[in-house]
C-alpha cells in the first residue's frame, strides 16, 4: 500500500495525476538530462548564440524534443507544486487563490514557450 | 503545521531525508524553469538582443548556478526513479534502505567528475 511517494490513488483525476508523475518523471528523465548533456556541457553558454539556435531548429526534429520537453517538465513541475500546496497550505481560502494563480502562471508560460519553440525564425 | 527544526530531528531514516531532497530538488529546477522559459522566449526578439542577454549567464557564478541545477535535476531524477521501482514493485520496499544508498552512490559518480568538468570549462 505505502510506496515511496504519494500513496497511489484510489481512481479519477488524482490517480492520473499520480501515473503522470512517474511517466512523465521516467522520460524527463531522458529528455532533461540529455537537454543537460548536449546544452550544458557538450556545448556551454559560452558557445550558445542566436546562430547556435538557428542552426539547431533549421530541422523540425530538435523543436520536437524540445516542445514534448516543455510541456512534461511544466506541468509535471505544476503538479508537484500542487501537491505541496495541499501539503503546506493549509486554509481552504489560500489554497484556491494559489492553485488559481499558479495555473493561470502556468498557462501563460507553457502558451510563451510553446510560442517560443514553433513561431522561431532563423533569420530574425 | 510542522515545525522547521521537527523536520531535521524527525528520525525518520535515509527516506526521510531522500523526501526532503526530492521535494527541494524539485521546487528548484521548477523555479529555474520558470526564469529559462522566460529568457529562451528572448530569442524571438532576433540575434541582437538574445546575443546580449546571454551574456548574463557567462558570468561565473551563474555558472556555478548551472553546476547546482544539474546536480539538482540529476537528483531529482535518480530518486524519482527509486520511487518507481518502490511504487510499481512493492517487493522492493524489503531493499528500500540500500536503493536509498544506490541513488546516492550513482548521484556522487556521475555528478562529482561531471562538476569537475563543468568547473573546468568556467576557468577555461
Amino acid at each position: 500500500m505505502n510506496g515511496a511517494g504519494r500513496p497511489r490513488p484510489e481512481s479519477g483525476l488524482e490517480l492520473y495525476a499520480w501515473m503522470f508523475m512517474r511517466v512523465s518523471g521516467v522520460v524527463l528523465l531522458f529528455l532533461a538530462l540529455g537537454h543537460l548533456l548536449i546544452m550544458h556541457i557538450i556545448n556551454n553558454v559560452a558557445n550558445i548564440d542566436f546562430q547556435f539556435v538557428a542552426r539547431r531548429y533549421a530541422t523540425p526534429f530538435w523543436r520536437t524534443y524540445d516542445l514534448v520537453m516543455l510541456w512534461l517538465a511544466l506541468i509535471h513541475g505544476l503538479n508537484g507544486i500542487r501537491t505541496l500546496v495541499g501539503d503546506y497550505v493549509r486554509s481552504k481560502g489560500w489554497q484556491v487563490a494559489t492553485l488559481a494563480s499558479l495555473y493561470v502562471f502556468g498557462f501563460v508560460l507553457l502558451a510563451l514557450g510553446s510560442l517560443t519553440i514553433l513561431t522561431f525564425q532563423p533569420h530574425g | 503545521m510542522v515545525k522547521f527544526r521537527e523536520y531535521l530531528t524527525y528520525r525518520g531514516g535515509p527516506g526521510h531525508w531522500s523526501w526532503i531532497l526530492h521535494r527541494l530538488t524539485g521546487v528548484g529546477v521548477f523555479l529555474f524553469l520558470l526564469v529559462h522559459i522566460v529568457d529562451i522566449a528572448l530569442v524571438g526578439w532576433g540575434p541582437e538582443l538574445f546575443n546580449k542577454l546571454l551574456f548574463l549567464y557567462r558570468y561565473p557564478p551563474f555558472r556555478v548556478g548551472e553546476i547546482v541545477l544539474a546536480g539538482a535535476v540529476l537528483y531529482h531524477a535518480l530518486n524519482g526513479l527509486r520511487i518507481c521501482v518502490i511504487d510499481f514493485w512493492p517487493e522492493a520496499t524489503v531493499i528500500h534502505r540500500k536503493l536509498v544508498y544506490a541513488v546516492g552512490v550513482v548521484f556522487a559518480v556521475v555528478f562529482i567528475p561531471t562538476a569537475f568538468y563543468m568547473l573546468s570549462a568556467i576557468l577555461k
